[in-house]
């Protein structure tokens, strides 16, 4: 394990280490990016959607007169049409089905009921505002515990009379009777329930579609915010029966994904439908109130855990049962095999010799979704439980939290560690990353703080998270989805001019895989970064992937970039020995040449075998400089961190104020430390943001209460700490280069160590638990009941 | 529906457009003049993303209406470069990292040298109140903060040099 990353290729090749600047700013600093309301094709027209008030409700009527009269609306599309072409239903990426429009029922509030298509956006808009909608308001179930009594009505009676319950499926891991032993003869014993809100990630870009009907060439093209486009093309092909090579998704500049722009929206399908109906291309753009209520949101989980320990603090036994809240239909993007995603990682950082977790799926009057908001599948969830439920053991025997994360810890030397639910960590340091975060905030002297601040009656508390990842899904034995094998792709051309252009089957939604994938190459092969180019987000030309969420790009297609430069380099090998006339293993590589051994002035520079790939071949071998791989890892990757926070509370208004905030991340080997930073810096925002400020409640009718930014509260640059990084750093030893992925290690991480803060500066007055988000409201409300405030 | 004139200088060229009196001036801006680096993002002016200036002062240009605009001077990011050269906001929110995705990116440099020409040496607190309507949603805000901070520094002595 070091701290810091020396490159082996100079900065002129800027291969893995350097802070190379980014290739894609260019043209986003200049205002000239791509996003898809910029593109405007001829003859195109615009959709807008009509959408239910209600949350659920019987559609009695869809009148359509007065909105057709409105010039410039050309079209009305309902359920009622879409049902001719059995078209209304499509399936969901969890193997369930969900509406494109709806014929009878209405299940969420600003549910899809009808689409406008019209000359521009302004006469679409005045289209919804005409469609009359005759509803009959049903009764409505928000809460997944009231969705599972015996006496509930059942949300969805499509699923036939042998699941007549709004029980969508049951998922465990680990040893039910070895857990409830262990926590039968635990010394000390604890319980807690655990509720993370309903959250939505909101990237500033909301989701949209230019769907490109080409009657005469039989050929769809689909602009579109996807961070999934091959998957996007496969699920269209087998959907609308239209042949695979003439359906052409591309993506171009994506404004934000974080997991949001993964699933299959009704409004694709309609502008989809739209554009095959009237021949033009149709665009769709949702407004954010649109994309606050509809889209798929993030969390949901109704966590109850147990946990048993030795009156010392070593830790015996882990038992959790889970209610997930999935909305009306089961559209969670996981892998197939995982309901309730890596939930089951919620042994975190620790030596547990039992474990159990379960998790049931249950339906609602709320839209579907489940794991988008920047969270590797469910790992938030459990990150969030784990590292409440040791931080609340610690106080409850009297024991420093950080000192008892330490006795916990796996060790050093336990790697590859293979934990009670299933998984094998492939490496980790744990202790010395929470050391370094202890010694970078000044951990003891904190404390010392702490008792002196307490004495004079000020609120002010340490929290720490010391969390396990899981990403890079993932193995093909194990993960797919849709049936589709999670492997990930890249293709390389070397051109005769030294000049490289490589295509990844993962899309950039921000991440700078424009430079980070060049300089993997550069790396391996030598090319400097600014001779490399590489493109994504065209299933016409790029390889084909599964896409950029779970933290997967590095960790699969960064592997595949690595394995298909691997083969350059081997041809090169060849070639380079036919030009100097020696053998091939005579031959050593330095970055960006080979030299014969004991030689070194008889060489050959990449660019020098580049060109003699197509002029000056040794015999019989075939011309050109390509490679294709289809990385299929062996396992996922687990990066690890350790976040300490301290916040001071204001007693008078129960607002939490973090003061510092202290985060040592685990990545693994480094490509570029300035786009690490960058990630961290966000994911830390994204794990502060649900942890004070953001969710989304329904209030009993079902109405969403934070439908615009005015009530869903981003975090600006005022509230947001200012994040202090520190790194260690532990390869991957199955990785082809080491790395193991950080998108989202921070948004993992950072709500525990909040969260512990808050919680131990009023654990003194009885508090054990407080459900994020920590307004200042329900602080107060704490506060004011422990005679405080 | 009727429709009134609207004339206006953007970016230093004379633009006119026939516009519905409720068309909005980011869809003026965007769809009758082509100009799409300034993005809409949430319809209730928190986001910022659609920052332009207007006469010199800083909009959210989807909260105003294209009438409203008429005969006023108007700056887009599209008029931020002189050529090849890019302005000190630009350069540095490139050297700092201050950018992921970029939509916010356009918004965020038309507010922030809206704060230069107002402060030209604030404080970190004051950048981060300065920019507190225009929101990111990837960066966590530190490195636009120090690409502030840089191209403070680098305008005040282009200022000293004069």
């Amino acid at each position: 394990m070091t701290t810091e990353m020396e490159p082996r290729t100079s900065a002129a090749i800027g291969g893995m280490g350097h802070s190379v600047k980014r290739k894609e700013d260019p043209r986003f600093i200049r205002g000239v990016g791509t996003y898809i309301e910029d593109i405007t094709l001829p003859g195109m027209l615009w959709m807008d959607i009509v959408r239910t008030p209600y949350a659920h409700a019987t559609i009695k009527s869809i009148d359509a007169t007065e909105a057709l009269k409105i010039p410039g609306v050309l079209a009305v599309i309902t359920g009622a049409d879409l049902e001719k072409a059995g078209l209304h239903w499509m399936p969901t990426l969890a193997g369930d089905k969900q509406m494109v429009l709806p014929t009878t029922t209405v299940m969420y509030q600003a549910q899809e009921v009808a689409a406008v298509v019209a000359t521009d956006r302004y006469a679409a808009a005045d289209g919804v505002a005409a469609v009359f909608v005759d509803y009959e308001p049903l009764p409505v179930i928000v809460d997944p515990h009231k969705a599972l009594a015996k006496d509930a009505f059942v949300l969805r009676p499509d699923r036939g009379p042998d699941k007549a319950n709004n029980h969508i499926w049951h998922w465990e891991s680990g040893d039910r009777a070895a857990a409830d032993a262990a926590l039968a003869a635990g010394e000390v014993r604890i319980a807690e329930d655990i509720y993370i809100p309903r959250i939505h990630v909101a990237s500033i870009e909301t989701c949209g579609c230019i769907a490109d009907w080409d009657a005469v060439r039989g050929q769809m093209t689909l602009h579109m915010t996807s961070q999934a486009p091959h998957a996007i093309r496969t699920v269209l092909a087998l959907v609308s029966g239209l042949p695979e090579q003439n359906i052409r998704v591309i993506t171009h500049d994506i404004g934000g994904g974080f997991g949001g722009k993964v699933p299959v929206y009704p409004g694709y399908v309609l502008a989809v439908v739209a554009s095959l109906t009237v021949g033009k291309p149709v665009k769709w753009i949702e407004d954010r109130s649109e994309n606050l209520q509809a889209d798929s949101f993030a969390r949901d989980y109704h966590i109850h855990a147990e946990m048993s320990a030795t009156k010392e603090g070593k830790i015996t036994g882990l038992k959790v049962k889970t209610i997930a809240d999935h909305g009306y239909t089961d559209a969670a993007a996981d892998p197939s095999k995982y309901p309730a995603g890596l939930f089951n990682v919620i042994t975190g950082s620790y030596d547990f010799p039992n474990a159990f977790v379960e998790v049931d799926g249950v339906y609602t009057n709320k839209p579907p979704g489940g794991v988008a908001y920047r969270c590797s599948f469910r790992v938030t969830e459990a990150v969030h439980a784990i590292e409440r439920m040791v931080d609340i053991l610690a106080h409850e025997i009297g024991k420093d939290p950080a000192q008892l994360r330490m006795e916990n810890f796996i060790q050093p030397e336990q790697f590859p560690y293979k934990t009670p639910t299933g998984w094998e960590y492939d490496s980790g340091n744990y202790g010395v990353a929470l050391q370094k975060a202890m010694d970078m905030i000044g951990y003891a002297d904190l404390r010392k703080e702490q008792i002196e601040k307490r004495a004079r009656g000020e609120l002010m508390g340490i929290g720490i998270s010391s969390f396990t990842e899981i990403v890079g899904a993932g193995p093909s034995k194990d993960f797919d989805i849709i049936g589709i094998k999670m492997f990930d792709s890249c293709e390389i051309r070397v051109h005769p001019t030294g000049k490289v252009l490589a295509r990844i089957g993962v899309q950039t939604q921000g991440q700078g895989h424009e430079t980070t994938f060049a300089q993997i190459i550069a790396e391996e092969l030598g090319f400097p970064v600014g001779d490399v180019k590489i493109e994504y987000g065209d299933t016409d030309t790029a390889p084909y992937g599964l896409g950029t969420y779970a933290s997967r790009s590095t960790p699969v297609a960064g592997a595949a970039t690595a394995m298909a430069a691997r083969k350059i380099r081997e041809k090169a090998q060849k070639i380079a020995a036919h030009l100097l006339e020696c053998a091939e293993e005579d031959l050593e590589w330095e970055p960006g040449k080979f030299s014969v051994k004991g030689s070194p002035d008889r060489s050959k520079t990449i660019q020098e075998i580049s060109f003699a790939a197509y002029t000056n071949l040794p015999a019989g071998m075939e011309a050109g400089l390509e490679a294709v791989n289809y990385y299929d890892p062996p396992n996922l990757t687990f990066p690890f961190g350790s976040y300490i926070c301290v916040v001071d509370i204001d007693k008078t208004t129960g607002q939490v104020k973090i003061r510092r905030f202290v985060a040592v991340d685990d990545c693994g080997n480094i490509i570029n430390p300035m786009i690490v930073d960058g990630q961290i810096h966000g994911g830390l925002t994204m794990g502060f943001a649900p942890s004070l400020l953001e969710s989304i409640t329904y209030d009993e009718l079902g109405n969403n209460q934070a439908g615009t930014f005015m009530d869903y509260l981003l975090p600006t640059a005022v509230e947001t700490p200012r994040w202090e990084l520190g790194k260690t750093i532990t390869p991957s030893p199955h990785h082809p280069i080491g790395a193991k992925g950080v998108g989202e290690s921070a948004t993992v991480g950072a709500p525990p160590a909040i969260a512990n803060a808050v919680v131990d500066a009023l654990w003194h007055l009885g508090v054990r638990n407080i459900d994020i988000p920590m307004t200042p409201q329900k602080v107060w409300a704490i506060l004011h009941e422990k005679g405080i405030a | 529906m009727t429709t009134q004139h609207v004339r206006v200088t953007v970016n230093g060229t004379e633009r006119e457009a026939d516009v519905e009196p409720r068309l909005l001036l980011v869809h003026l801006l965007r769809e009758n003049f082509g100009l799409t680096g300034t993005h809409v993002g949430c319809d209730t002016s928190n986001c910022g993303a659609c920052t332009i200036h207007v006469n010199g002062m800083s909009a959210k240009s989807c909260t105003m209406l294209a009438v409203q605009a008429d005969g006023t001077d108007i700056r887009t990011i599209e008029g931020m470069a002189d050529g090849a050269t890019l302005h000190p906001l630009q350069q540095a929110f490139w050297d700092q990292h201050g950018l992921q995705c970029g939509f916010c990116t356009p918004g965020m440099i038309m507010q922030s040298a809206w704060l230069l020409n107002q402060n030209d040496n604030p404080t970190e607190d004051e950048i981060r109140e300065g920019i507190s309507g225009n929101l990111c949603r990837c960066t966590g805000y530190v490195n636009i903060v120090k690409a502030i901070q840089q191209a403070a520094g680098e305008l005040r002595s282009a200022d000293a040099t004069k």
